[in-house]
């Protein structure tokens, strides 16, 4: 893999693996890597952790830094949450998530 | 009847600044919103944001440039419908728009702007099954009138400002029994009102249940009773009259879907030209248009407004020529009253 390049899966919610390459120095997040790839992710507040739109699991065990109260209290908005669901925007993609492995929340009414 | 030149749906900054270039052109407008004021996502989302990229403002909150758009709109008098859904269009014998909102106000003009953003913003319903069968029959999403809920059994879900405070107001006096549901022990809202939350709950005055959400509810003959389910998998039924969740609002297309346009994506396709849609005297404008190069960008929505009027105004007068004036040679001329 090149510098600056890391690997993830992302499992749709008709469970379709999608192994995506993402750049590490673009200051990109996971759900403009998922909007990116076209997958239904809809990113509607843009990314400031005010919609809960990319609601998504974390199925691998990656030290992401942990919710900040914003995002944590986002998830309090949303339906479908886990002990592990995090709000993609708020993954920033670095080096350290290579091989991450992330499932989309099931969206609600 | 409300009559005006150009009807505009959502009173975002698109279609407030459209309110400001109509009005250049002699063009009155009215605006309708679903959301009680005026302003869109950058009023009900995120009105303490710095946007960073409106030419020459190297930073400004949401919330103020909405204000500072209303006041530039301001000289040109446009009537608000808010708190109110365009729900349904439909043309007269002169061919002017007749649009219905959801409380049956009537809007009639000759030219439709839909500047809807991402659609209406409507409460988040809960994937709780059969939900749908006890609205408004035990079910609300939003309270109108806390004196439906008197000596009622009353259980709320969430976990913001809203939950909390109705929380609060039903329990002192109101309802006969409150019980709030939050899927965790903290809360978001203002920290007095969750001291408040805290003390009715030791006091016994309302039931406090964390860590926990409402997974069902049934009843014969409208609401009875719901289920709710712990984290750590218990499920407890608890009798109620009323189940109002509280989770917030999110867009949604909404009627514009049946309103005959041809849509890709929850977005309506527009001519690059003038921004018209497929249906002739309705066009579309901001991040709710799209087409082949599209940005999702207030100032993107500013350029698609500014030209979108100049085709209107033709279509109003087909034989009126229109010269582009600028605002620095003529100034603002706004309506008198």
């Amino acid at each position: 893999m090149e510098d600056n390049m890391i690997r993830v899966s992302v499992t749709d919610r008709e469970g379709n693996v999608h192994e995506l390459d993402a750049p590490t120095d673009m200051g990109m997040n996971m759900m403009e890597l998922c909007k990116s790839a076209e997958l239904p992710v809809e990113g509607t507040c843009g990314g400031m952790a005010m919609c809960a739109s990319c609601h998504m699991y974390v199925n691998s065990s990656h030290a992401i830094p942990p919710k900040s109260d914003d995002e944590e209290d986002m998830l309090d908005e949303a339906f479908f949450v886990e002990d592990h669901s995090r709000l993609g925007c708020q993954i920033h993609l670095s080096n350290e998530l290579d091989g991450l492995k992330v499932e989309l929340a099931p969206v609600g009414n | 009847m409300i009559q005006t030149d150009i009807l505009i749906i959502g009173a975002g900054p698109c279609g407030l600044f459209t309110v400001f270039e109509a009005g250049l052109l002699k063009l009155r407008c009215h605006l309708i919103d679903a959301l009680p004021q005026p302003g869109g996502q950058c009023s009900e989302i995120y009105p303490k944001k710095p946007i960073y990229d409106i030419p020459a403002y190297p930073s400004i909150l949401a919330g103020e440039l909405v204000d500072r758009l209303m006041e530039q709109a301001e000289p040109f008098r446009p009537g608000f419908t808010l708190g109110e859904r365009a729900e349904q269009i439909e043309k007269d014998e002169e061919g002017q728009f007749i649009l219905t909102t959801n409380r049956g106000t009537r809007h009639r003009a000759p030219i439709i702007a839909i500047a809807g953003g991402l659609g209406c913003f409507e409460p988040r319903k809960p994937p709780v099954p059969q939900l749908a069968d006890f609205e408004d029959r035990g079910v609300e999403y939003i309270i109108k009138d806390p004196e439906f809920y008197r000596d009622k059994k009353v259980v709320i879900s969430g976990g913001g400002d809203s939950a909390l405070d109705w929380t609060i107001f039903l329990a002192e006096g109101v309802a006969s029994e409150v019980t709030l549901v939050h899927r965790r022990k903290e809360f978001r809202g203002h920290l007095d009102s969750v001291q408040k939350v805290m003390d009715l709950a030791a006091a016994g005055r309302i039931k406090l249940m964390t860590d926990a959400e409402v997974v069902e509810v049934s009843g014969q003959d409208g609401l009875e009773r719901i289920a709710v389910k712990t984290k750590a998998g218990e499920v407890h039924e608890v009798p109620t009259d009323h189940w109002v969740p509280l989770f917030g609002l999110s867009p949604k297309l909404g009627p514009i879907a049946d309103w005959k346009l041809n849509i890709t994506k929850n977005a309506v396709e527009v001519d690059t030209l003038d921004y018209s849609t497929n249906v002739p005297g309705i066009y579309a404008i901001g991040d709710i248009n799209t087409y082949p190069g599209k940005l999702k960008l207030i100032l993107c929505g500013f350029h698609e407004a500014t030209l979108m009027v100049q085709s209107a105004f033709k279509r109003i007068y087909p034989d009126k020529n229109l010269v582009l004036k600028y605002t620095t040679v003529n100034g603002v001329n706004g309506f008198e009253g």
